[in-house]
């Protein structure tokens, strides 16, 4: 049961707090000397000026962070483009080129927040309406994965007898789900929720459970001498250590959320991102459907990164011991 | 603002008026249960420890030392035999009892500070103050010399200097018996003497009851009242106790040939290298 807690704790490496600048500030600088200097990223800025004046320090951060990580990504993106374009010029190509949804869809690429007509909005709007779900479904699972969680890992026999079925359970498909829930809400919006809440809640318990299994016996004798109740030994032992594993158990959580809702939401219907796509593909406007897909892929990206920023601000010390 | 070292109860010497022991090990037996087949590890330990005494238990790895001070800590129950502090049973840990673990023990996710005032808080909630509190956290951390990286979390701070916040954690909840296991065995040797130097003066000021775990004899002999020292096991008690007569303050350069220290220092590395060797010792001879 250990597969799920991801093998990269999040907190453990210091390059994965602030992945691409400090990375990027490493190789640069690496690159100027010829040789790698071990010495730590963060310093790396402020010894560069003698004068100890920021102004140009931030300014050349700046320009290496583009030529590292702004450039190169968008030269391939371009490259691509490129190829797509070419490669469905002819007027028999199935597939719409980049030039032509460009001129098809170009409101909805520019203006995420019109609003011209009930069913006629800005994808800004429709991804706020997905992640309203998402965000009531993710939270419910949050709490209650980990509540489950921490009652799993404390006790031997929960652990024997639930964590099978947690294992069979957690590789149901979300979407499977659904007609369970729509059987059982009578409606497609809290049936929706549920999709995200039951895909969501199996990795966020089975990490929690497995970090409180882990507490070191050092920190229970603290908390036995110092005679903590379990409220106490809950908030001030057992969150903290147990945090980087709940944390992995957020990210995949909020990453499978964020799957389930918008297939969630081709059946169910609604203003919701999913819904979109399969409104689109019914009246054949392909190249709707390829903007959309870039807002889901940016809103996905955009999610994980936000639960692991908050789990490495919540868990800073807790790794490094 | 910081309260005057005389009136830590429990520190004055009590003479013995009732004739009750302060701490006792009343034939202690400790068997582990483990998946069917049991290790009998402690036998009859028998031991009376005075009030302020430091006591040393002294034994080859593995014979049980941590086993007996989780004993009476609490962190173990005893198979047969019994605890008793002030005549009181003792069946489970509590703060009256405080333990410095050989690796610290420290909670990572807390500052040096907040490491001590998570156990002067519970210890002392509603009896002192929130301000009392946060003088008795600090001055605690100035018995150990650790004010200045109060703010520090453990992983900025050095081995010796995480075991020192260990002890000001211990002392702060102001326990009747102090019990450290191996506290600085996993230290450099420069560094162990300061903390060695730096618990002899904390004991000398506030007489507290210490029991230590030690493999190293010069520490023994140096901090000791009493050295404790057990056989091997499985089975393994109490072979021999040892008094050190030698006057306290003790200076480390001064005994060096002093004859009661040379003396005690011989008797232990006697029991220990001659008459109860560790096994894998005797069988390479
Ligand atoms: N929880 C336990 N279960 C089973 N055996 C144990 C347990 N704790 C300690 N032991 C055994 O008890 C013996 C004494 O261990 P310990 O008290 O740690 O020795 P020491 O501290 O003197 O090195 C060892 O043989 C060890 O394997
Ligand atoms: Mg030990």
């Amino acid at each position: 049961m250990q597969h799920l807690a991801v093998r990269e704790p999040l907190v453990a490496t210091p390059a994965g707090a602030l992945p691409s600048t400090v990375a990027s500030l490493v190789e640069a600088d690496t690159r100027m000397t010829g040789k790698p200097k071990p010495a730590a990223p963060a310093t790396v800025a402020s010894t560069v000026s003698p004068t100890g004046d920021l102004r140009p320090n931030a300014a050349m951060r700046f320009v290496q962070w583009l030529g590292t990580d702004v450039v190169p990504p968008l030269l391939v993106v371009l490259a691509l483009l490129l190829i797509w374009e070419l490669a469905c010029a002819s007027p028999q190509s199935s597939l719409p080129a980049p030039t032509k949804i460009w001129a098809e869809a170009k409101d909805l690429i520019l203006d995420p927040f019109f609003v011209a007509g009930p069913q006629d909005i800005g994808l800004g709007w429709r991804v706020l309406t997905s992640l309203q779900r998402v965000a009531i479904g993710f939270g419910l699972a949050a709490i209650v994965g980990i509540a489950l969680g921490a009652l799993v890992g404390q006790s031997q026999w929960a652990m024997r007898g639930l964590d099978p079925i947690f294992q069979v359970l957690r590789t149901v498909p979300p979407l499977a789900w659904l007609p369970i829930s729509l059987a059982a809400f009578r409606d497609a919006n809290p049936s929706a929720i549920f999709v995200i809440f039951i895909t969501a809640i199996w990795p966020v318990i089975i990490n929690t459970a497995v970090g409180i299994r882990n507490i070191p016996q050092d920190y229970r004798n603290v908390a036995q001498v110092l005679r903590l109740n379990q409220l106490e030994f809950f908030w001030r032992i057992m969150v903290p250590a147990a945090a980087p594993y709940m944390f992995t158990g957020l990210r995949i959580g909020i990453g499978l959320s964020w799957l389930a809702i918008v297939a969630a939401e081709m059946l169910t219907g609604g203003v919701g991102i999913g819904f979109f796509i399969w409104d689109a593909w019914n009246s054949s406007r392909l190249s709707d459907i390829v903007v959309a897909l870039v807002y889901i892929g940016v809103v996905g990206f955009v999610l994980d990164r936000l639960v692991a920023w908050v789990g490495q601000i919540a868990t800073r010390g807790t790794a490094a011991s | 603002m910081i309260a005057p070292l005389q009136t830590v109860s429990h520190s004055a010497p009590r003479p013995g008026s009732t004739g009750q022991p302060f701490l006792k090990l009343d034939g202690i037996d400790k068997t582990f249960m483990r998946g069917g087949t049991s290790t009998n590890v402690l036998k009859d330990i028998n031991l009376v420890i005075g009030n302020g005494e430091y006591v040393s238990i002294i034994g080859h790895s593995g014979c049980g030392k941590s086993t007996l001070l989780n004993l009476i800590a609490g962190l173990t129950p005893v198979t047969s035999g019994a605890v008793l502090l002030e005549g009181q049973e003792v069946n489970e840990p509590g703060p009256e009892r405080a333990v410095v673990f050989q690796n610290h023990s420290l909670l990572p996710w807390l500052t040096v500070y907040e490491n001590v005032t998570l156990a002067v808080d519970k210890v002392f909630r509603g009896i002192k103050s929130k301000s009392e509190r946060h003088e008795w956290a600090l001055h605690n951390l100035g018995l150990v010399n650790m004010l200045h990286a109060k703010d520090r979390r453990p992983s900025e701070i050095s081995g010796g200097m995480k075991q020192r916040v260990g002890i000001a954690r211990a002392l702060a909840m102001e326990p009747k018996v102090l019990l450290l296991d191996e506290p600085f065995g996993a230290l450099d040797a420069l560094t162990r003497a300061q903390l060695q130097d730096s618990v002899m003066e904390i004991h000398a000021r506030l007489g507290n009851t210490v029991i230590m775990i030690t493999h190293d004899v010069d520490e023994a002999v140096l901090l000791s009242d009493r050295i404790v020292m057990m056989t091997n096991g499985p089975s393994a008690t109490i072979g021999e106790v040892l008094d050190i007569k030698i006057e306290r303050p003790r200076k480390r350069l001064d005994l060096v040939d002093d004859h009661t220290y040379v003396r005690a220092r011989a008797a232990v590395l006697e029991f220990l290298y001659a008459r109860h060797k560790a096994p894998g010792l005797e069988a390479a001879e």
